[in-house]
């Protein structure tokens, strides 16, 4: 069961060869001997998990099942689930019980699908190594002494230990891409507004999108349809025609054109990653692919612009944890502005306070010409670089990321060598485009690499048949990290 | 040296809508702490704002009703800085592109009409009220040293309408309050009640020589909710800074609040500790979209506006200015004025008496009982049921003020309350000469008084048949009779 598609799951459901319910304990069973190695996870309840597999198993028996009904789903700890505790992985939030659900976590709900705990991640989505959590870092299944990316780790790391079948993240700079990628699964973040960020708790919001991490493109599908919806309770969420992100799967790729970006072969990139993506480039020519070079020459922007325009937001999201009426509160204070600074100097981790100074400076009298409206005419180049790159070619083909997995603790004291780690995946959330992250192999140390596309606005489903197609011809996606096969 | 007074304002009007500027949220006044404060308004994580449309309807209502130009694209913006009551750390407001730019308020003043130009007027959020513990307050839920937050108010929808600095004086200043209170209420965008904070002004106050160009550096007086502050509180701030000036010091730029108990204003903050408030374009709001067809529908909904009725009331009914403008201080006044004159058109007695009615008796009994027109005893029918009477001799207008009385007592229409209390014109020649003649014969010495050429006889005279008649014989008949009478 933990190697079948979701589409067998969910027919092995439906022909009663397995319960919700066993699946479930299945998952939880794995969960609980995992944490202490992986620590994927901030959250577990499974007496609410299994009272929502039962539930699942009832509906399944009354012949109501759609295509996730009993599917456990593991939610990042960033997405409000009612009577759930969700904490963002921050001391601020640690005692924070959602008294709403968000739009991802009422469609699943909704799909009958059974929330099978919480994952732990980068506080509140900063980072790209899930170090940065109050509940401590987690660990890469491939090998724990290695980040699983971030910040979406927990998710990542939980679909590629097969603690659960398949996961929520959000993805700002990469969030979703880059956590596949060093944990060998696949994710996709969607055409932004596609996905309703409505109880997503903020990090950025011109750039958060929420998307699904899985161990093949199909399932993805699946979950993206889902997913995507119209919501009237995000006014950036997109009404659009319903669409079967699963109808294109099986279209051949004759005639597909691949764009490589010039900028994305250069130096930076590492060699053991720089010959798994060009193997699956060779693999995409045997599958009646054309490679076309196409040229983003503002790649080398994208990251200086989106930490200008993402900490910019975030300083004014995370203004509201100021422990007046909800959240951590500092025990002792003098005064207001003593129990502000004290609430947040103690409430926030040092990335979170590193990017709301940043972001506050940039958005100061007198610097806010030269940054943050600088940052936002850049991300109209970017966005401009992809809308001529696509008259060329199909897809955009890539790393995710220029390096494997790195150590727990060996970024850590250097952020720019951290952020520098997003400059294949940030571009994509500048210009609101979809993309995602499918494994293409492995290098040093035995450590996933990540093959990286994206597409035109709104092309999710094209993406997912190229993915889907280079999954049927490669077996990257069905190797498993030998400690937790 | 001779001081000009130089004044703008920025008032704060409390949008009419049901729900709040960004969240499904009640508006309603006066509910328990709290009660009305959704997630969004508390700013859980995860919420998000959208936009109120029935608010942003009101918005270019009033830019239509101002002549102002209605943006096509506006935007949202953040206004970052921290305080209990403002529960998301920042207020979503417009910046640099407000829905409604420019317009103007015309104003009466002692020496005519003004025109007061506006700058602008933007959407916004109101934050919550912060409730500090006060001593020796026995039903304070709040224990000693603590503060409490009521966030009902945070995000009620706002229209921020500013002024250029156009007024001269308090008393244009109040002019002006006072118009755009009447247009916000006329237009039905604002209750424009003053006591629960849904009209308020802030006011910034500069002096310079007379004949100086340059303005003056200014200070703002906040919140001010009532018309009898604005002018105080503008009189002693004038006084304050010519003061200064005149003793050779400098004003300091700063943000001052008015004391109405001392009659002060007094110094809240300085230019040098304002707030860097880091405004940026609120990435959860899209750009405010608004389209031609939407601003025609809004226009086409429009009521007539004061200034448009006034030209027509002295055009078509020839009223005086005076009149025209006495008549539109309320869009409730002009209507029921405009419902008696359209009642009584037919008999042609013109809208003048009309005008009298409703600015004279009316406007009193209304002062009096502090009425809405709207909530009037004797409805615009019976006025013009009144009016009738008067103008077909029926009554006198002395006895139409007693009948007016009666019908605002609610003793029935006026038909009625003249045929129960006989207060029916006696114009019968034969019934009236008979008082005359009695009259005459018990007034002997009045009779050879005006005989004699002593005028003022005659009028007690006229007074005796009157009082004779319990005020109902008609006046001009009497004149006539008495006059032929002594004659003969």
């Amino acid at each position: 069961m933990f190697e079948a598609s979701l589409t067998e799951v969910a027919a092995a459901l439906t022909a009663r060869r397995v319960s919700s319910v066993e699946l479930t304990q299945a998952c939880l069973d794995r969960i609980a001997t995992a944490q202490g190695q992986l620590n994927a996870f901030i959250t577990v309840d499974p007496e609410r998990s299994l009272a929502q597999a039962r539930a699942a198993d009832a509906r399944i028996a009354r012949g109501e099942a759609g295509p996730l009904t009993g599917i456990p789903v593991a939610h990042k700890d960033i997405f409000c689930a009612k009577g759930w505790l969700t904490t963002c992985a921050s001391k601020m939030l640690a005692d924070f019980v959602a008294p709403y659900d968000s739009h991802v976590v009422e469609r699943f709900d909704r799909a009958g699908a059974v929330l099978l705990g919480k994952t732990n991640m980068d506080e509140f989505a900063m980072g790209s190594s899930s170090e940065n959590s109050h509940y401590g870092p987690v660990r890469n299944p491939w090998h724990t002494g290695f980040v699983p990316g971030g910040s979406s780790g927990g998710s990542a790391a939980a679909v590629a230990a097969r603690l659960a079948p398949c996961a929520t993240g959000t993805d700002t700079g990469g969030s979703i891409r880059q956590p596949a990628a060093l944990c060998g699964v696949s994710g996709i973040k969607p055409t932004y507004g596609l996905v309703s960020r409505y109880g997503m708790i903020a990090f950025a919001s011109s750039l958060d999108q929420g998307g699904p991490l899985a161990r093949t493109a199909a399932d993805l599908a699946l979950l993206l349809n889902a997913m995507v919806g119209f919501d009237p309770r995000d006014s950036t969420s997109l009404e659009r025609p319903k669409e079967d992100y699963a109808r294109e799967l099986e279209r051949p790729l004759a005639g597909l054109r691949i764009g490589l970006p010039r900028e994305y072969f250069g130096p930076g990139m590492d060699n053991d990653v720089r010959r798994a993506v060009e193997d699956a480039i060779a693999a995409f020519g045997k599958l009646g692919a054309t490679a076309v070079e196409v040229a983003l020459p503002n790649t080398g922007l994208s990251v200086p612009a989106y930490y200008v325009i993402a900490p910019a937001e975030a300083s004014s999201n995370l203004s509201r944890y100021d422990g007046v009426r909800y959240g951590y509160r500092a025990p002792e204070y003098a005064d207001l502005l003593d129990m502000y600074c004290k609430t947040r100097a103690q409430g926030f981790g040092p990335e979170v306070k590193r990017r709301i100074l940043v972001g506050t400076y940039v958005l100061s009298h007198g610097y806010y010409d030269a940054y943050y409206l600088q940052a936002q005419r850049v991300r109209r180049l970017i966005a401009q670089d992809f809308v001529e790159a696509f008259k060329r070619c199909d897809v955009v083909l890539g790393p995710t990321s220029p390096t494997v997995a790195f150590r727990v603790g060996e970024k850590a004291s250097d952020p720019v060598k951290m952020y520098l780690s997003d400059i294949y995946t940030t571009a994509a959330n500048l210009a609101g485009l979809p993309a995602m992250s499918i494994p293409c192999g492995f290098g040093a140390g035995g450590l996933p690499v990540g093959l990286h596309l994206a597409g035109n606005y709104f092309a999710e489903a094209r993406l997912l048949n190229v993915a889907h197609q280079y999954q049927r011809a490669t077996d990257w996606h069905t190797r498993k990290p030998p400690a937790f096969a | 040296m001779s001081w000009e007074i130089v004044i703008g304002l920025e008032t704060h009007a409390q949008l009419s809508t049901r729900s709040k500027m960004f969240s499904g949220a009640a508006t309603a006044f006066g509910a328990a702490p709290n009660t009305q404060a959704s997630a969004v308004d508390i700013a859980l994580p995860g919420v998000l704002p959208v936009a109120n449309k029935g608010a942003v309807e009101r918005a270019i209502c009033f830019g239509l009703a101002v002549g102002a130009t209605i943006h096509r694209t506006s935007i949202f913006a953040r206004k970052n800085y921290f305080y209990p009551d403002l529960p998301k750390g920042y207020q979503i407001s417009q910046y640099e592109a407000p829905i409604v730019q420019g317009g103007a308020i015309t104003i009466l003043t002692d020496a005519g009409e003004k025109t007061i130009r506006l700058t602008r007027a933007h959407l916004e959020e109101d934050a919550g009220k912060s409730l500090h513990e006060t001593a020796g307050d026995a039903h304070s839920a709040l224990s000693h040293g603590m503060s409490g937050i009521d966030l009902n108010r945070a995000g009620i929808p706002l229209l921020e309408i500013v002024s250029e600095p156009d007024m001269r004086s308090a008393a244009e200043a109040v002019a002006y309050a006072r118009a755009l209170h009447s247009l916000v209420r006329w237009i039905d965008i604002c209750d424009g009640n003053m006591q629960e904070g849904s009209f308020r002004c802030d006011a910034n106050v500069s002096v310079r020589p007379k004949g100086e160009t340059k303005l003056g550096t200014r200070c703002e007086i906040k919140n001010l909710n009532s018309f009898r502050f604005l002018q105080h509180a503008i009189e002693y701030e004038a006084r304050r800074q010519i003061e200064v000036l005149g003793s050779g010091g400098r004003i300091v730029q700063e943000t001052r609040l008015y004391d109405p108990d001392r009659d002060e204003t007094r110094s809240m903050r300085t230019k040098e500790d304002a707030h860097d408030y880091r405004y940026f374009p609120d990435p959860d709001l899209l750009p405010l979209a608004v389209s031609e067809q939407w601003i025609g529908e809004i226009r086409s909904r429009m009521p007539e506006l004061p200034q448009a009725k006034r030209d027509r009331y002295r055009a078509e009914l020839a009223l005086s200015a005076y009149d025209a403008i006495t008549l539109t201080q309320s869009r409730e006044l002009a209507e029921y004025f405009e419902s008696t004159a359209s009642s009584t058109a037919s008999l042609g007695f013109g809208a003048k008496p009309v005008a009298n009615w409703v600015m004279g008796e009316l406007s009193a009994k209304l002062n009096e009982a502090d009425l809405d027109p709207s909530r009037s005893p004797v409805s615009p029918a019976r006025l013009s049921g009144l009016l009738a009477r008067v103008h077909d001799g029926t009554i006198s207008g002395k006895i139409a003020k007693e009948v007016f009385d009666a019908m605002w007592a609610g003793e029935g229409d006026a038909d009625a309350i003249i045929e129960r209390k006989g207060l029916r014109q006696i114009s019968d020649a034969g019934a009236l000469e008979a008082i005359v003649a009695e009259v005459l014969a018990a007034n002997p010495k009045q009779v050879e008084d005006y005989r004699a050429g002593r005028e003022k006889a005659f009028n007690a005279l006229v007074g005796q048949v009157m009082k004779a008649t319990k005020g109902k014989a008609n006046p001009a008949r009497v004149n006539e009779l008495l006059r032929k009478k002594l004659a003969g």
